[in-house]
């Protein structure tokens, strides 16, 4: 098994400036829901994942010249789409991940990445 | 001291028998290898290379095999089990144990657990993989399935050999860190997944046939490696109607590839080939692979676009001369072409058929209504389509104009001269109709 994470990337002009209602905000986590009981029984493991607050609410903080840390206000890249939520999935092998990946709940891309093995019996 | 005779007889043999083995058993060698690290194409690789070097010594001292092909295999295989036994000792982190390095005795492994007939499809399958960049896949399955050297596929592929080498390591650290896996995929994604790998080895062939810029039209190597791996795929998957078209459509092709450039090397158009140099024996196995694989269409399997392209081929193939082509029955298969594979390339091309069928006039309405289309805006067949039906329409400010468009964007040489020919066939007339800003001092 290998430990995948899925970066889901978003455009957030999409959700407008209001924040979600109760009911449209209780309509994805019933769909995220949905998503992790797929991997859980079709032979993976969700082993973590969370929705992260818009890049309004970010700060980047950047190695300066002069050697300390320079913060800044938002997030580390300027781009329409940004990363919006993640998941950690154990899957058997990159396909099988793929195959969750397309059933994550979001109108935006999932970014797969390998998570590199570091625990001393792997 | 030169050898003596018998013995440069000798080894010129064994040269020639591990050729004849790699170009015949090197994919094979490769998957079982494969098969045997669990899927490490960098440790099948280095087992099926270095298996390649050990027959070349060992076939000198002892003779050629009865079966070279299962003497790679086994020599591969025992090659990916000692490096997998000294990885392992090394993890354990105990001394090295001595490893033998005898050949291995013919009848030490059963060949047939070995291979299995899916592994080189595997191998194809892990090669294509739509995670890969379409060059990787170009590249990997060029190296591991078809066995060209990286500095053949780099001359191919017109990247310099570190560049090709780096691209190579990359994909294989990919499909190793990512796990890629090494298997066929099941019935629900094959069609799919077959289609990616129908379109490396296309993409192959046409690289091969008009290769995007360089020098030569045509490099054989990439076309008849294609041929070869589409050859392969008829043997793996005989049913696949799409697998059995490809085959077609590069026989076909390849058919006509002596009729295609002149003695200078530039290209000569279908209206103007010499039909009589055609290659009639590829020209019937084509026919052959199209009527096989239009014999396994059915009411849920609607011909795809390697066939589609097939029937078009074979129109060409079936008509006489240039002016007994059955345009009507061409556009109607760019029509279904154009439905199952919507590409303004396709689009473009129907328009020619039109331009055929219907004269030029019509045929450059038919090119405007797709020319505008962005992914076109730097294709260089666009005006050297609208300058041929300009020409032909005696419009000939018009028609200098397209060339000079086309000659503009064309980054093959012998496309160049082709073009530059056609321009000045029509530079020193004064023009038909004037066309305002188009006279060149």
């Amino acid at each position: 098994m290998t430990q995948y994470m899925f970066l889901i990337y978003g455009d957030e002009a999409a959700f407008g400036d209001e924040p979600p209602t109760p009911e449209m905000w209780q309509e994805m986590m019933q769909a995220h829901l949905v998503f992790q009981e797929g991997v859980n029984s079709n032979g993976g493991r969700v082993l973590g994942g969370e929705a992260l607050a818009p890049t309004t609410a970010a700060t980047t903080v950047r190695p300066s010249r002069e050697g300390d840390a320079l913060v800044t206000d938002g997030p580390f890249a300027e781009t329409k789409e940004a990363l919006g939520g993640y998941y950690l999935v154990e899957a058997e092998d990159l396909d099988r991940a793929l195959a969750f990946a397309k059933t994550v709940p979001t109108t935006g891309c999932v970014e797969v990445r390998p998570v590199v093995p570091t625990a001393p019996d792997q | 001291m030169t050898p003596a005779p018998a013995e440069d007889g000798r080894a010129a043999q064994v040269d020639a028998a591990v050729s004849a083995a790699h170009a015949d058993s090197w994919a094979r060698v490769v998957a079982a290898a494969a098969r045997a690290s669990g899927g490490n194409l960098t440790q099948a690789e280095d087992a099926a290379s270095e298996a390649f070097l050990q027959a070349l010594q060992t076939w000198g001292s002892r003779g050629v095999p009865r079966d070279p092909a299962a003497w790679l295999i086994r020599t591969a295989h025992r090659k990916v089990v000692d490096q997998q036994r000294r990885e392992a000792t090394l993890r354990r982190k105990l001394p090295v144990l001595a490893t033998t390095d005898a050949a291995p005795r013919e009848d030490a492994v059963d060949i047939d657990a070995l291979t299995a007939l899916d592994d080189r499809l595997r191998l194809v399958f892990t090669c294509c993989h739509p995670a890969l960049a379409m060059q990787s896949r170009v590249a990997l399955t060029l190296r591991l399935v078809g066995g060209l050297t990286t500095a053949e596929i780099a001359a191919g592929m017109l990247v310099s050999d570190a560049a090709l080498a780096a691209r190579i390591t990359r994909a294989k650290r990919k499909i190793e860190t990512a796990k890629i896996p090494y298997r066929v995929p099941p019935e629900s994604e094959l069609v799919d997944r077959l289609d990616g790998v129908l379109t490396v080895i296309h993409l192959i062939s046409t690289t091969g046939h008009t290769a995007p810029a360089g020098g030569a039209l045509r490099r054989s190597d990439l076309a008849d490696r294609a041929l070869d791996l589409s050859a392969m795929l008829a043997v793996l998957l005989p049913d696949e109607p799409e697998v059995l078209g490809l085959l077609a459509l590069l026989e076909l092709t390849e058919a006509r590839a002596p009729a295609r450039v002149d003695a200078e090397g530039a290209p000569v158009l279908l209206s103007d080939q010499d039909r009589a140099r055609w290659d009639a024996d590829r020209i019937a196995a084509g026919l052959q692979w199209l009527d096989r694989a239009r014999q396994r269409l059915g009411p849920d399997r609607a011909a795809g676009r390697f066939l589609l392209q097939a029937g078009i081929a074979a129109a060409h193939a079936d008509a006489d001369t240039f002016a007994d082509t059955d345009w009507s029955a061409i556009v109607a298969l760019y029509d279904r072409l154009l439905e199952r594979w919507p590409s303004p390339v396709v689009a473009l091309n129907r328009a020619v058929a039109i331009a055929f069928r219907d004269g030029p006039s019509l045929g450059l309405a038919a090119i405007d209504e797709v020319a505008g289309d962005a992914r076109l805006a730097r294709y260089h067949y666009v005006p050297a389509a609208r300058a041929d039906l300009l020409r032909r329409l005696g419009r000939r400010a018009a028609a200098r104009q397209e060339y000079r468009r086309a000659l503009a964007l064309v980054d093959n040489d012998a496309e160049r001269r082709f073009l530059q020919r056609r321009l000045d066939s029509l530079a020193d007339d004064v023009g038909d109709t004037p066309v305002t800003g188009s006279h060149q001092p």
